[in-house]
């Protein structure tokens, strides 16, 4: 089977206008007016060609809670959204804690639509307190630990997990909230919190569990991933220890680019997410960092809750947003639009992701495919043709999602995944699984 | 252009001057209503009001079935406690049954804040009247609390208070006292007074202030005795210890040391000035036992004035239209 995706602006080490021949699940060929014959077309005027998208961090909720998601789905809506892969998070019910937990995920990844690796938890059940068979889930393919929803409590702990994972080359992944800074907050304490009566999480909870773990990670020599990173002064510390030279990286979701606090005044539970939506002024300095560099990842922390979960007061709901169908359009908007550059864009959403997922390079798990490429020849063809210019409005009854919780419904976004490639076939098309 | 009439009230942060003294007004000619023998009007005969208290409240709850049955309204009243809400049945789920039985406005109480603005949402056909909602607003309290000190203030002048306007708001000094933060009556009050022209201060430890005080139209006051004698109104909160307010502070003792109305306070307190509380008033918390019987307070007539206020809320988010005058 080949296909030949003709007139796009191919994004590789260079970006240039060419055709991309895929053939055997490989690029075939790369270059000017390449021959169709025998190949379907797949017309990419105007648009980027490039690695398909990768996801750093995607609730799948399965096993446990398939009313909200489930692999099937949340790969679907991957696809859709221009995803070639995803790390499916491990606070599903049980906890990815175990190699039987961990293959269940993988082995019912592998009839999903695209690539689904899974991260694994850094503690047993979540609890904070035994670590995770770190080495053996490494051999099956683990990447990446993390207690998400949560910080690891006990600074100990998180000492031992980084320590640990040294030798083993897989990153220590953190939620950065101090639980007890934040209570029982809803959203970001501030202003909005005060007048709107919601009880209020702190920007320096986010602060003193960033300094914690970069402290720890510099004495360790580990490997340290803060998740989601939501604040201007979290994220400069950040940047402080990577130039000082701790082995810290970070990620950025697309609603922390694009909304702020203000979005709570409807107390619609839709805009309840953790970390909280911050001040306009944090949500700047997130767009800065990412046009700059600053940031490794766009990462979706897609978080599916059933409908009638989250169709309740702001303080009763469940906190989490969607995320897959819609986060390229936002990383463009939050990059400057259709002047930004492209290579930013595969890095942020691809290349680095990848990397970071260890679905780049040698380390690839087995079973799983080779990500985040230079759209080179040999390349397996996980490919994305997004169109910067393509307009559509969300609309949270047509997701691919099983989920509603976008904050995005009835928004207009600029740029689209139109095809979504993996391993050389076609997984979606327009905004439909294909 | 009104924006109360035929309305929900779910906030007082976006009513204007001209909107509270429309209520303030109206709430004064139904004090007239309560003072004939028949104590009833035909305004809202006909009409449906649904009370859905999901919080226990005695004097709210009583205030708003009050006005409503004295406005001739029918009154559908949900036992929170006693109904399917206690099986598990969702606010929506709630709201749609009720709204199905043909409701014309709906009170609701919370203890979420944000809840009638949900509400509102889901049903944009009946009108939603804020009782109360967690730590947010609690419009008629606010508006009960305007129209007694301008009641008071107006009588001292020997003239009605709708004569008044909002004249006696100008310049006022409104000295707020206590938990602030977690207070949605502080909240509306803090609308209310603003927008009626008054000078607000507040004054709490500062555990018990909200975050972003700075932007409120109030000056924040660290030290109560600093400030008593400022004072035109001196208004209490409750601390709701009982919901655990009470470890944003050392004790209840220290609290009532440094910020309650003790009876030595209330010696600097000016002669004319009014001393209020929302109640159900801490006895020896927030005020010495005495001080709330101080000839000063006016907290009955906060009391007596509920049903009135609630009278116009009704009417005017209810009927609306100037034709319907009573």
């Amino acid at each position: 089977m080949r296909v030949l995706i003709r007139g796009g602006l191919v994004v590789g080490r260079q970006a240039a206008l060419a055709d991309v021949l895929v053939a055997d699940g490989r690029v075939h060929e790369v270059g000017p007016s390449l021959s169709a014959r025998g190949a379907s077309v797949i017309d990419a005027e105007g648009c980027w060609v490039g690695p398909a998208f990768v996801d750093l961090h995607t609730h799948l909720r399965e096993p446990g809670n398939e009313d909200a998601e489930t692999i099937e789905s949340g790969a679907r809506a991957g696809a859709v959204g221009g995803y070639g892969a995803l790390v499916a998070m491990p606070n599903t019910d049980p906890a990815l804690d175990s190699v039987a937990a961990v293959r269940f995920v993988l082995e019912v990844g592998r009839r999903a639509a695209i690539d689904v690796a899974a991260a694994a938890s850094i503690t047993v059940g979540r609890r904070g307190q035994d670590l995770t068979a770190m080495a053996e889930l490494v051999e099956i393919g683990v990447r990446l630990f993390t207690d998400d929803g949560t910080a690891v409590r006990d600074p100990a702990v998180l000492r031992r997990a980084l320590t640990y994972a040294r030798p083993l080359g897989v990153r220590i992944a953190e939620h950065a909230e101090d639980a007890d800074l934040v209570g029982d907050g809803v959203m970001n304490e501030g202003t909005w919190s005060g007048r709107l009566g919601l009880t209020g999480r702190p920007a320096v909870a986010e602060l003193v569990t960033v300094l914690r773990d970069i402290e720890l990670a510099r004495e360790t020599g580990g490997s340290l991933h803060i998740l989601h990173v939501s604040t201007a002064a979290a994220l400069a510390a950040i940047v402080r220890a990577r130039r000082e030279g701790v082995d810290v990286t970070t990620e950025v979701t697309p609603h922390h680019l694009t909304l702020d606090e203000s979005a709570c005044a409807s107390y619609d539970a839709n805009f309840k997410v953790n970390p909280p939506l911050r001040t306009a002024a944090d949500v700047a300095a997130l767009q800065r960092a990412l046009r700059d560099g600053e940031i490794d990842a766009v990462a979706t922390d897609h978080a599916p809750h059933a409908p009638e979960t989250k169709d309740q007061a702001f303080d009763e709901a469940p906190a989490g947003v969607l995320g897959l169908e819609h986060a390229a359009a936002l990383t463009l908007e939050a990059l400057g639009g259709l002047g930004s550059d492209p290579q930013r864009f595969f890095d942020l959403l691809s290349r680095r992701p990848a990397a970071l997922a260890g679905l780049r390079g040698p380390r690839c798990p087995q079973g799983l495919g080779q990500h985040g490429g230079w759209v080179e020849l040999g390349d397996e063809a996980h490919l994305v043709v997004f169109d910067p210019r393509r307009q559509w409005v969300v609309d949270r009854a047509t997701l691919q999602s099983r989920a509603r919780n976008t904050p995005y419904h009835g928004r207009e976004m600029t740029g689209r995944a139109v095809v979504t490639m993996v391993g050389g076939r076609v997984v979606a098309r327009d905004g439909a699984p294909a | 252009m009104s924006t109360i009439r035929g309305r929900s009230l779910l906030s007082l942060s976006d009513l204007t001057r001209d909107d509270l003294i429309e209520v303030l007004d109206a709430a004064e000619s139904f004090v007239e209503v309560h003072r004939r023998t028949v104590k009833k009007v035909p305004a809202l005969r006909g009409r449906v009001v649904a009370s859905l208290f999901y919080e226990e409240s005695t004097r709210t709850r009583l205030s708003f079935e009050t006005a409503a049955k004295r406005l001739s309204a029918d009154v559908l009243s949900l036992a929170v406690a006693s109904s399917s809400v206690k099986k598990g049945e969702s606010l929506r789920d709630t709201i749609a049954t009720i709204e199905a039985l043909g409701i014309d406005a709906v009170v609701l109480r919370h203890r979420a804040s944000g809840a009638a603005e949900q509400v509102a949402r889901y049903v944009p056909d009946v009108r939603v009247i804020n009782a109360g909602d967690g730590q947010h607003q609690h419009p008629t309290q606010g508006l009960l609390d305007a129209f007694t000190v301008r009641q008071v203030l107006a009588e001292r002048q020997g003239a009605r208070g709708s004569e008044t306007g909002s004249a006696l708001f100008a310049g006022l000094h409104v000295l707020i006292v206590g938990d602030i933060r977690h207070s949605r009556v502080a909240r509306s009050d803090i609308d209310a007074y603003a927008a009626l022209g008054a000078e607000i201060r507040v004054v709490a430890p500062p555990t018990l202030l909200p975050p972003g005080i700075e932007t409120w139209p109030v000056q924040v006051v660290d030290r109560l005795d600093d400030t008593l004698e400022w004072a035109d109104i001196v208004s209490l909160l409750r601390l709701q210890h009982e919901r655990g307010t009470g470890r944003f502070v050392p004790s209840l003792a220290e609290f009532t040391a440094t910020f309650g109305l003790t009876v030595e306070r209330l010696t600097r307190v000016r002669p004319e000035a009014l001393i209020m509380h929302p109640g159900p008033i801490n006895r020896g918390v927030e005020l010495d036992a005495a001080v709330a019987d101080a000839p000063a307070a006016v907290i009955t007539r906060q009391v007596a004035n509920g049903v009135p206020i609630r009278m116009a809320v009704l009417f005017l988010t209810i009927a609306g239209n100037r034709e319907d005058e009573p």
